[in-house]
């Protein structure tokens, strides 16, 4: 799209440096791209090591009862919502700059993975959680800032695939590493942390060691002092951020949450008991395989088209949950696979359709802005999922929610139609 | 500035070397620290293998659920049977131990059958399922779970079976957890995987939610049992029925209940105001007519389904130097808390043993 930028600069922008792309074709991923990756994907494989045997690590070892411990989550989406906001709007300012935040983020959750030794109980595991997802608010909209800045607008949407297919990798790839170790270390859970301690730190070594402090974009486009970033309310002035965050918030007030999603896939589709714990690696695997082309797609067909018809993937897979027909196990791969298509086409591809409508110098504050929206969205559909679930059951919340995802994606449609105002048109290759 | 696309000048190429050597010093650095860490755990592991002279002997042998007299549990003991389950007589629980060579995570028995919840190693992971054992500990039944085993429990005649499992079910939050309740007739195999489907009476009002959890279930007869029932921040003791396919409540603030041999009581976990949050719940015991609570003498933080002993002694499993002791304590609140015997985790009776 490249709108907003066309606002402050000229059309001919001078392009990231390095990076010269002859004719239009695609050039090589930017290596800063391949740097935020690595670090994406070096810092997944530490978190969900600990994600994935935090629960027997409760369990067998501190002989906890983790029941309620997810009360804490209301709290925690609305703490790392809140954090998101801060990292963006930190990274923008002049003296601040999205290395630095990221850095932080990644740093102070590194530092928590061995603090889950030291703390024994839930109210205290509970609290180093907190500060872990803290860590990732902070760098979240930064690190995806310093992609879009980093990339050419026209080759963005395969940027985030990319980025996004690496981060996948690392969270299939931790719970691997933890089970490794466990098989070499019976009981080894403080092996576990303290790896994951460690290769937590060889992230931020790799981000502080290969990302560039200062994107190419703002030593070329830059004369003179930054300007200071724009107020949020200024921002949301934006009429495509502001159309943006509007069709993210309602896409999202109609997206069932992931264990919503696979509680109703096992009820409807009669999954054996066992295979209940791996539905999260299809998703996963299908979101891997399908980052890197939706992306591409993306940047051919239109971000902010694919970024609603990724919804339509998520329509589809409650329709085969709610087929009258009755389900049978073998729908499950079909659900998985479009739940992952789902996440290809939206997660990193509403990032970069985000790049698209704002203003490098408020990069940040725009990704987190309409991130959050969307995550805190997503947080009520998940509490009114749970209540038409409680009131209905789960066919009818389902139906519901599909309905709403209908009626939404139908807005998303009218609000996204490329308007007069937006001036250039997508790029087509 | 891009370190990957920078012009290759002589600066700049030592600048990339340095950025390596740096990446390189730090990745030794680093792996050395993981890799200390991991010999040092396998080290303990092994350790937990090698018997300790001051542990109880265990010796293999042979272990029966109709043996009369016998006490049956998870041997928690250092050395080659650690967590088989062995069997003691039940008059000198702290004796010798005769290992039975099934291992088992959780483990009950009544009326000759065994529940069995045990880790299957995988190529990946461990992967758990229940097994139902015979008065030889013969494998007659198996059932995949969809998480880690925390509870289970036989019917008196050894009909029917029940156990519960942690589901952490999304593993990109990582904190949301939830129990799931399963409920075996052995005769027929017909199984009620998720006692959440059952018609769920709170005070007398049908009571549907998203939030409903099951756990800890105990048996009074074949069909009916009672067990605990999560929903809105609160917990109730409900009385359940196989055939009706319902749960009713009839209590609140109780947890893994435990009927008495005579089905006047439950023993249970209380959660207490004036607990840490760390340390929440106490052992009380419930008087099924009175609706009277009565707190037993143990004062410690109990997180365990209790076992009746006989219709007055309660036995417990409380974290030990190997993991877990057990511990018994009168069911009427009298006396004191006393160790039963080290390294061992939930203990069941042979026949005979609970009417010595």
């Amino acid at each position: 799209m490249y709108v907003a930028d066309s606002r402050s600069t000229p059309h001919t922008a001078p392009r990231p440096a390095g990076r010269r792309t002859a004719g239009g074709r695609r050039a090589a991923v930017p290596g800063t791209v391949v740097a935020l990756g690595t670090v994406s994907l070096i810092t997944d494989v530490s978190s969900e090591m600990v994600t994935a045997v935090l629960p027997l690590y409760l369990v067998t070892q501190l002989g906890l009862s983790p029941l309620g411990f997810g009360l804490l989550d209301g709290i925690q989406n609305g703490v790392a919502a809140l954090v998101r906001l801060l990292g963006g709007r930190l990274a923008d300012r002049p003296s601040g700059g999205h290395k630095a935040v990221a850095a932080a983020g990644y740093a102070l959750s590194a530092l928590c993975k061995p603090l889950l030794l030291v703390v024994h109980g839930l109210p205290l595991s509970g609290a180093v959680l907190a500060a872990d997802r803290t860590g990732k608010g902070l760098r979240t909209a930064p690190r995806d800032a310093m992609i879009s800045l980093a990339t050419e607008p026209a080759a963005r949407g395969r940027a985030f695939g990319v980025h996004r297919a690496m981060d996948t990798a690392g969270a299939l790839l931790g719970p691997l590493l933890a089970f490794a170790l466990l098989r070499l270390a019976a009981d080894g859970y403080d092996a576990v942390f303290v790896t994951s301690g460690c290769v937590a730190v060889l992230g931020v070594v790799v981000l502080l060691l290969f990302v560039p402090g200062r994107s190419p974009r703002d030593t070329t486009a830059g004369d003179g002092p930054r300007p200071s970033p724009e107020p949020l309310r200024a921002l949301l002035r934006r009429g495509p951020v502001r159309r943006l965050t509007t069709c993210a918030v309602l896409l999202g007030l109609t997206t069932v949450s992931d264990s919503f999603l696979y509680l109703t896939v096992q009820r409807r589709l009669e999954l054996p008991e066992a295979w209940f714990p791996l539905l999260p690696l299809g998703t996963a695997a299908a979101f891997l395989l399908l980052a890197v082309p939706f992306g591409v797609l993306a940047d051919r067909f239109g971000r902010r088209r694919l970024f609603l018809c990724g919804h339509l993937a998520l329509l589809a897979a409650y329709g085969l949950l709610l087929a009258p027909t009755g389900g049978t196990a073998a729908l499950v791969p079909a659900v998985l696979a479009l739940h992952g298509a789902f996440y290809a086409a939206t997660d990193g591809v509403l990032a970069a359709a985000t790049a698209d409508a704002v203003p490098a110098e408020a990069r940040g504050s725009g990704l987190a802005v309409v991130q959050t929206g969307q995550a805190l969205a997503r947080f009520l559909c998940s509490v009114a999922f749970g209540a038409a679930w409680t009131a209905w059951g789960d066919r009818t919340a389902l139906t519901a929610a599909a309905a709403g995802l209908c009626v939404c994606a139908a807005a998303g449609t009218v609000l996204l139609r490329p308007s007069p105002t937006d001036a250039p048109p997508e790029p087509t290759r | 500035m891009n370190a990957l696309h920078a012009p290759r000048t002589p600066r700049a190429l030592s600048s990339t070397a340095r950025r390596l050597l740096v990446l390189a010093v730090a990745l030794l650095l680093l792996g050395g620290v993981a890799v200390a860490a991991t010999l040092h755990a396998a080290g303990r592991a092994a350790e937990k293998d090698r018997t300790r002279a001051d542990g109880p002997p265990v010796r293999q042998g042979r272990v029966t659920l109709d043996e009369p007299g016998r006490a049956v549990f998870r041997n928690m003991a250092w050395g080659p049977h650690r967590d088989e389950l062995t069997s003691v007589p039940a008059g000198d629980p702290a004796g010798p131990r005769t290992a039975s060579g099934v291992h088992c995570l959780r483990f009950h028995t009544a009326g000759g059958t065994g529940i069995c919840l045990q880790a299957v190693r995988g190529g990946l992971r461990d992967s758990y399922r229940a097994v139902v054992l015979d008065v030889r500990l013969r494998e007659t039944r198996h059932y995949g779970l969809a998480g880690i085993p925390t509870r289970a429990r036989v019917s008196p005649s050894g009909r029917t079976v029940a156990w519960t499992v942690f589901v952490s079910g999304d593993s990109y939050a990582g904190s949301n957890f939830s129990t799931r309740t399963s409920v075996l007739d052995t005769r027929t195999g017909e199984l009620d995987r998720n006692l959440e489907d059952y018609r769920l009476i709170v005070d007398g009002q049908p009571h549907r939610a998203a939030d409903v959890n099951v756990w800890g279930v105990t048996f009074a007869d074949d069909t009916r049992f009672y067990a605990t029932v999560a929903t809105g921040g609160r917990t109730h003791l409900v009385r359940g029925d196989r055939t009706a396919k319902t749960l009713e409540t009839l209590h609140t603030n109780v947890e893994c209940p435990s009927l008495s041999p005579d089905g006047t009581r439950v023993a249970y976990k209380k959660r207490v105001e004036d607990a840490s949050s760390d340390a929440p719940w106490r052992l009380y015991v419930l008087d099924l007519r009175t609706q009277r609570e009565t707190p037993t003498a143990e004062h410690r933080n109990v997180d365990d389904q209790a076992v009746w002993r006989d219709d007055g002694t309660l036995l417990y499993a409380l974290p030990g130097d190997f993991g877990s002791d057990l511990w018994t304590v009168p069911a009427d609140g009298s006396g004191s808390p006393r160790l039963l015997t080290k390294a061992a985790l939930a203990p069941a009776f042979t026949p005979a043993g609970t009417a010595r």
